[in-house]
């Protein structure tokens, strides 16, 4: 299964990266949440996977008497969700602002643009 | 001592203050009695220099690095602070009649009291260090002198050769300095001494050498860095009188003659002074025949003096050492005057041009005697303080041991081109018919015509009587090089000698030529043919492609599109790791340890991968979004399968409140278009491709590596133990890494008045664009 995992990773960031070379900056936002659902797939993976046995320790007992998931992985991509949100929802409604102004989704033309925003 | 380098330093300030009002007016001689009250400051320690005292004063600077402003008078630095302090105050006169009226007065004095204060800090300082502070500072204040004039381009191009020049030469002095520094664990010269062997026998000494004649060869203008001082000429006159013969370009000599008893007496050192100087004072002297601009001629023969100088300190004995601290003298006497002199010519008559000017004597007769007199002592004729000067660097090259015949020919050939060049400036604009078109200049301001009179006088005066020299300066420069003083004589007379029949044969020959070769723009052109072979358009070609090739570096990769830069980016990790893992990788896959697969995880990992498919290759926004959607449910479902409810619930909610935020915004956009051609997507496919690639062999590596769990370890035992939960990733993000997850959830509150402020955001421009 690591096997398929490694393999959908690299394809995320693949797709990803792909998006985000494109010249409309709604395909470099999707590109953005491509990549960033791969990295936190990638921190996942490496901390390594198990089944079935959540890092929460069981009724009636003060430590784990068996094995667990790997908590400190979770943690880390908890917070990376949370945080990516607040890059994209920033970005997204940056997109919807960007365009009301400059009347373009095309990122090139955006750069050419020289009228000044006031 | 070190109040009297602070003065002008205090000066410039002060009159960045005070401004146009000090220097204006009546008041306008009020800056000259600064380097005025400096010089009798130097002139009362003439009689402890003389009897053999050194003045060493420090003050600590920077202790702990062995940086300290400590600052020793001796012969030599005695000598420069007379220079630069008394030529200073004619120059200081002089500029207040010369840029009577400019609007910009005040920071013209300015610049020349940083400059004059940076020099007397550069000759005394003992500290390498401070002495490179000094040193880039004279740099820096001759950068806006000579750009004074900053309307004009040749000016402002001018002033930035020079600075690029000169300062580099700086930088090469700072790290001589280092260099020497970590030879000897000093940064005082005068310590340094003390452990002379250990630099000669260092392995660095050639580097040290380098470094030097790198520093000095730039500032004191030497072949081939030579170019910046003939452009240095645009500056005011009073400029290049003060810095560009007197003083500044010196600033290379005085290092050299300053250096020489630590790094002196080695082959290579004397053999590259000696041919370097060589090969400036033939030049430069032969370049003087073919200017017209009085400024010119003197620029070249200036460089060709400042040849002499590094030749006789080549030299290394104790003849031309006390040939070379004669000639500073002398050399700094008759060329201040002759450039005074250039500068009233140009003041009154308008024009520098040779081939113009003639008959000058008839309005301006006390400033013809200055010129006279000034190239009388150029061309080293008796009596004066020139014929002992020029003497005694013969005397310098008939008594090497080697070449002394031909050594002593360059001599004499480069003497005569110079004493043509003095008559040139000296004396052709005086002598003759007056042009009818001059008949009625002014006659110039005493403060004009007088600083030059008394520089040429004072040169007859130590002619005559050159034991006036004798013990209070020339012995004590001889003595800072280490070398026995009791045998100087300075006499005008030697009797019937060989010097004087070279001495003859100079005079004579120079005159010849001045007779024989008139300077005329046909020669003029003539040289200028030859400009593309010269140092100068050969370094300018260097930079200019220097700066082509940091412009297209720069449009290469600062292309401003976002894309450029990350594909650039990947592919630089592409490579590099790419390259990596050729190298050091197994490629084993150990199948054994994964999880099996079971069937529904095939199936969400199916979905996942039609999603992102479907991302990459849809045709509409929407479809784009909705798949985003379900690749992040996916990987909410893989969360769940491997044991991370909380992961799942959280990318559960936040999946959807981006697809939610997306849809919102849809409608306003427009429509979705690929905006990139095929050859495009074809690239950035394989170069995408070839990064989820990577990332799957580096996961894969990894996986094969064994795990360390010893964090993972420490918060499953404590969670409850110590933070009383039981869920431990809550509790490692409330608890444990409490403050962090406080931090974050201020990031989310900037973005969220990030987003709040946005959508507030009133456009005008938009209501512009809908008319």
């Amino acid at each position: 299964m690591e096997f398929l995992l490694a393999i959908i990773t690299g394809l995320l960031y693949a797709a990803g990266l792909y998006m985000m070379l494109r010249r409309s900056m709604v395909k470099l936002i999707i590109g953005l949440i491509i990549i960033s659902n791969g990295a936190n797939l990638l921190i996942f993976l490496l901390g390594r996977i198990t089944k079935g046995h959540p890092p929460i320790i069981p009724d009636g007992s003060k430590v784990f008497t068996e094995i667990y998931a790997d908590p400190v992985p979770q943690a880390l991509i908890l917070t990376a969700i949370v945080i990516s949100f607040g890059l994209q929802s920033f970005a997204i409604i940056l997109i919807k602002r960007a365009y009301q102004a400059v009347k373009t989704d095309d990122l090139d033309e955006m750069n050419t643009i020289e009228e000044e925003i006031k | 001592m070190l109040i009297a380098i602070l003065t002008g330093f205090v000066f410039a300030i002060l009159l960045f203050f005070g401004g146009k009002n000090i220097v204006s007016g009546k008041l306008a001689l009020l800056p000259a009695l600064i380097p005025l009250s400096l010089f009798i400051y130097f002139v009362r320690f003439i009689k402890d220099i003389s009897n053999n005292e050194i003045v060493h004063k420090t003050y600590e600077w920077i202790p702990s690095l062995g940086i300290n402003l400590s600052f020793t008078l001796d012969g030599l630095s005695l000598l420069f602070s007379l220079m630069i302090t008394g030529i200073g105050t004619l120059v200081f006169a002089y500029t207040s009649a010369y840029l009577k009226g400019n609007n910009y007065l005040d920071r013209f004095y300015g610049y020349l009291a940083v400059f004059m204060a940076a020099m007397l800090g550069l000759v005394l300082s003992d500290n390498l260090i401070s002495l490179f502070v000094f040193w880039e500072l004279t740099s820096i204040s001759s950068f806006f002198l000579i750009g004074f004039n900053n309307t004009s381009l040749a000016s402002r191009k001018s002033a930035f050769t020079a600075l690029g020049i000169t300062g580099l030469g700086g930088l090469l002095l700072l790290a001589g300095g280092l260099v020497l520094g970590s030879i000897t664990g000093t940064y005082d010269i005068s310590e340094m001494l003390q452990h002379k062997d250990l630099i000669a026998n260092s392995d660095y000494y050639l580097l040290v050498g380098c470094l030097i004649f790198g520093a000095a060869f730039t500032k004191s203008a030497q072949f081939p860095f030579h170019f910046w001082l003939p452009g240095a000429m645009k500056a005011p006159t009073p400029v290049s009188t003060y810095l560009h013969s007197a003083t500044m370009v010196k600033a290379g000599i005085y290092l050299l003659f300053r250096l020489s008893p630590l790094m002196g007496s080695t082959n290579f050192w004397n053999t590259t002074l000696t041919i370097v100087g060589l090969i400036t004072m033939v030049y430069s002297a032969f370049h003087c025949l073919f200017r017209t601009d009085m400024k010119g001629v003197l620029a070249y023969s200036t460089i060709s003096a400042l040849g002499i100088l590094v030749f006789l300190i080549g030299l290394g004995t104790q003849e031309s050492f006390l040939a070379a601290g004669v000639f500073i003298i002398v050399h700094a006497l008759y060329k201040a005057t002759l450039f005074m002199v250039t500068g009233v010519v140009d003041h009154q008559a308008g024009t520098r041009d040779i081939t113009q000017l003639s008959g000058l004597r008839k309005v301006m007769l006390p400033v013809a005697i200055a010129g006279i007199l000034a190239a009388i002592s150029n061309a080293g004729i008796p009596p004066s303080i020139g014929f002992v000067g020029k003497d005694l660097i013969y005397e310098g090259t008939l008594h090497l041991e080697n070449s002394a015949i031909l050594l002593t020919a360059f001599a004499i050939i480069t003497n005569v081109l110079i004493s043509y060049a003095g008559y040139v400036a000296g004396v052709k604009p005086f002598v003759g018919k007056l042009p009818e078109k001059f008949e009625k200049v002014k006659f110039p301001h005493f403060l004009l015509w007088f600083p030059p009179v008394l520089l040429a006088v004072a040169g007859f005066v130590f002619g005559v009587f050159p034991f006036l020299l004798q013990d209070s300066l020339v012995k004590p420069i001889v003595q800072t090089t280490g070398l026995n003083t009791s045998e100087i004589h300075l006499k005008l007379w030697h009797g019937f000698t060989p010097v004087l029949g070279l001495s003859a044969l100079t005079i004579g020959s120079g005159l010849l030529l001045y007779f024989l070769l008139k300077p005329s723009k046909k020669l003029e052109q003539f040289i200028a043919k030859f400009d593309k072979l010269s140092p100068k358009s050969i370094i300018e070609n260097v930079v200019l492609g220097f700066t082509n090739f940091s412009g297209f570096w720069t449009s290469t990769f600062q292309s401003g599109y976002l894309r450029n830069y990350i594909s650039i980016i990947v592919l630089f990790l592409i490579s590099l790791m790419g390259f990596t893992l050729l190298d050091g990788t197994t490629y084993k896959v150990d199948y054994s340890s994964f999880a099996r697969i079971t069937v529904y995880e095939v199936v969400i990992l199916t979905i996942l991968v039609l999603s992102i498919g479907l991302i990459v290759f849809a045709k509409s926004r929407l479809a784009a979004v909705v798949s985003t959607g379900i690749m992040g449910y996916s990987i909410c479902l893989l969360f769940v399968f491997y044991s991370a409810p909380d992961l799942a619930m959280t990318q559960f909610a936040i999946d959807t409140l981006t697809v939610i935020l997306f849809v919102l915004v849809l409608y306003k956009l427009p429509k979705y278009l690929n905006l990139s051609d095929y050859k495009m997507r074809i690239r950035d496919g394989i170069l995408s491709i070839a990064f989820g690639g990577l990332i799957s062999i580096l996961a894969l590596e990894v996986l094969a590596q064994p795990v360390n769990s010893e964090i993972s370890d420490f918060y499953a035992k404590n969670s409850y133990l110590l933070a009383h939960g039981k869920n431990v990733v809550n509790v490692i993000l409330v608890d444990f890494r409490g403050a962090d997850t406080m931090v974050e959830i201020s990031v989310l509150a900037i973005s969220a008045i990030g987003v709040f402020g946005l959508l507030k955001l009133r456009l005008k421009s938009v209501e512009r664009f809908q008319k």
